[in-house]
């Protein structure tokens, strides 16, 4: 497979196509804005949480397929989660987009995320794939900032 | 660029621009990226630069290096008269009437800012009106907001119709009065638009108002005259005009430059320095703190050796070809949509596509060796006015062929297949 297929598979262009949890959840407890300056890509996730319990995610906002798709699967696999699961899986999907040393195919502890691995060839795309996290972090963190990639 | 020498080495004996033999002087072109000839199609983000202005650099670093206008001995006085031609190049390039109008600056940005924060600072007070366009690059926004903030003074903005052409209507209608300045771009770098700017100014002209052009989108692609524009400053950068990055150049009428206080002290910028009072230098030093980029100041004056080498009909044929041929085959794309349709265009191509976003276009045009900027080109409201979160730019320069554009479609046939 060429790097171009590898940034663009089929499962990632799905959830471009049809973002998971793409929504507003009206009384959520957590919420925070993320903005990329570079490339205008905004994103706004939600998070309904309960006795440490990720109940309910979601994400509104405007895109590049990579940022979308990044942020389609993040909901799909926190929701349900703890609190502290979402940290060390921000902390491995982080790692494993810029590429660090040891987080090759780190498949175990990113799950389903590898799929977004093919990202770490594509420096400049880097940050697309990282915004809906670093949201995430934030709004769990309860910042009141908006989310910066930088 | 008035004088066409004779058996100009761009053109062939048909008048037409000889691009093949243009693209050797710039030995960047023959690149490949991802085993792909390089298509550069950034142009507006930067240009490439000739052999040329390359070896400007390298032999003043080898062989002339040394601080200007403070040295009695033979390397200073070399470097000093090196410096002080390519400030009369410039003056010659855009028809100053003195080379004291010419102020070698780091760009355009530093330009503006340098107009903003002397010029404004001075003569503008609260309740003044600053008038730019909706078409203006950062840098001929965020300076003015700086200045409002510091001065009490309001931006007014002139609107853009749906083309992305000035309504010039509106203009007439902003300027009152309490209009106290007028700072408009050229050439639109994310539109393409060639803006009437003569029109402008004789506008703002008739109320007694001073005008700012931002050139860096115009000087790569038209022979620019500040005489017949009549404008009191004209802003633009180096490296976009195929010299090196960190030069560029402010003109100022005379008049206004020899009212305006100094923008930095320092060095080079005074006459006479003591503790109770410091007298300033001349123009253009008045506004030349500091030791300036002495090499790539001297290696613009190359560039502009260079342009005034090649036969502009023959350029501007080529380059009016290219955009012609673009817009035409982009057009017949039925998922993708021109952003900039103005009727005087000139070097840039924006578009995008409902269902895939610009920097994934940019990513996949890149694999085919092909660079194209994606992002919101630093003027944001532009993209907002369009209601469109970025776009993909193509830029032009006269080195770029028909041949590239059929590339850039086939690659946008690449696109389109990833994304169905
Ligand atoms: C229209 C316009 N104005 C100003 C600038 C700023 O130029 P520089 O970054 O060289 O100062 C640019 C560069 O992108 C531009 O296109």
């Amino acid at each position: 497979m060429s790097e171009l297929d590898d940034l663009y598979q089929e499962v990632i262009l799905d959830h471009n196509k049809s973002p998971r949890n793409f929504r507003v959840i009206g009384g959520a407890n957590r919420r925070a804005e993320g903005y990329n300056p570079l490339c205008g890509d905004e994103v706004t996730v939600f998070l309904q949480v309960e006795d440490g319990v990720i109940k309910d995610i979601s994400f509104q906002g405007s895109g590049c397929a990579i940022s979308k798709a990044s942020a389609s699967m993040m909901t799909t696999e926190l929701k349900g989660k703890p609190e502290s699961a979402a940290h060390e899986l921000f902390e491995n999907v982080h790692n494993m987009l810029t590429g660090e040393p040891g987080s090759e195919g780190g498949g175990a502890r990113v799950g389903k995320l590898a799929i977004l691995s093919g990202v770490c060839k594509f420096p400049a795309r880097v940050k697309c794939a990282s915004l809906a996290w670093h949201t995430m972090e934030s709004a769990l963190k309860g910042e009141p900032q908006p989310a910066k990639t930088e | 660029m008035n004088a066409v020498p004779q058996n100009n080495p761009g053109t062939l004996a048909s008048g037409q621009f000889d691009v093949a033999r243009v693209r050797e002087d710039f030995p960047i072109l023959s690149a490949k990226v991802h085993g792909k000839p390089l298509v550069y199609f950034d142009n507006g983000a930067t240009s490439q630069k000739p052999q040329c202005v390359i070896d400007a650099i390298d032999h003043y670093y080898r062989a002339e290096n040394s601080n200007i206008h403070r040295g009695v001995h033979h390397l200073s006085e070399q470097a000093t008269a090196a410096y002080e031609a390519a400030r009369g190049k410039l003056r010659g390039f855009i028809n100053a009437r003195s080379d004291k109008e010419i102020i070698f600056v780091r760009g355009t940005t530093e330009a503006i800012n340098l107009v903003a924060q002397s010029y404004g600072r001075a003569f503008l007070k609260a309740g003044d009106e600053i008038v730019v366009s909706a078409m203006e690059h950062h840098s001929n926004i965020v300076p003015w907001q700086m200045l409002c903030e510091q001065v009490g003074a309001k931006l007014r903005v002139i609107p853009i119709n749906h083309d992305g052409e000035i309504v010039m209507e509106e203009f007439e209608r902003l300027l009152t009065d309490k209009t106290k300045f007028v700072s408009v771009t050229h050439v639109s770098n994310a539109l393409g638009t060639v803006v009437p700017v003569k029109e402008i100014i004789a506008l703002a002209h008739g109320r007694g108002v001073p005008v700012l052009l931002d050139g860096a989108q115009a000087v790569p692609h038209l022979q620019i005259d500040v005489q017949d524009l009549d404008c009191d400053f004209y802003a633009f950068s180096g490296h976009k005009m195929f010299g090196p990055t960190g030069v560029g150049v402010l003109y100022g009428r005379a008049e206004l430059l020899e009212k305006m206080p100094p923008y930095q002290g320092g060095g080079d910028m005074i006459s006479l320095v003591t503790f109770e009072k410091t007298h300033y230098n001349v123009l253009p030093y008045k506004f030349e703190a500091g030791t300036p980029n002495i090499a790539d100041g001297i290696a613009l004056g190359v560039a502009v050796d260079y342009l005034r080498g090649l036969d502009w009909a023959a350029v501007t044929a080529h380059e009016d070809g290219l955009l012609r041929y673009a817009t035409e085959a982009l057009g017949q794309i039925a998922a993708l949509r021109i952003i900039g349709t103005a009727k005087e265009k000139a070097g840039v191509l924006s578009f995008v596509f409902d269902h895939v976003h610009a920097h994934d276009v940019g990513t996949i045009l890149d694999q085919e060796g092909v660079a194209v900027r994606a992002g919101h080109h630093c003027a944001m409201p532009v993209m907002q006015r369009f209601g469109v979160p970025a776009t993909a730019r193509a830029s032009f320069a006269f080195y770029n062929t028909i041949e590239e554009i059929d590339v850039l479609v086939r690659a946008i046939g690449r696109v389109l297949k990833v994304f169905g």
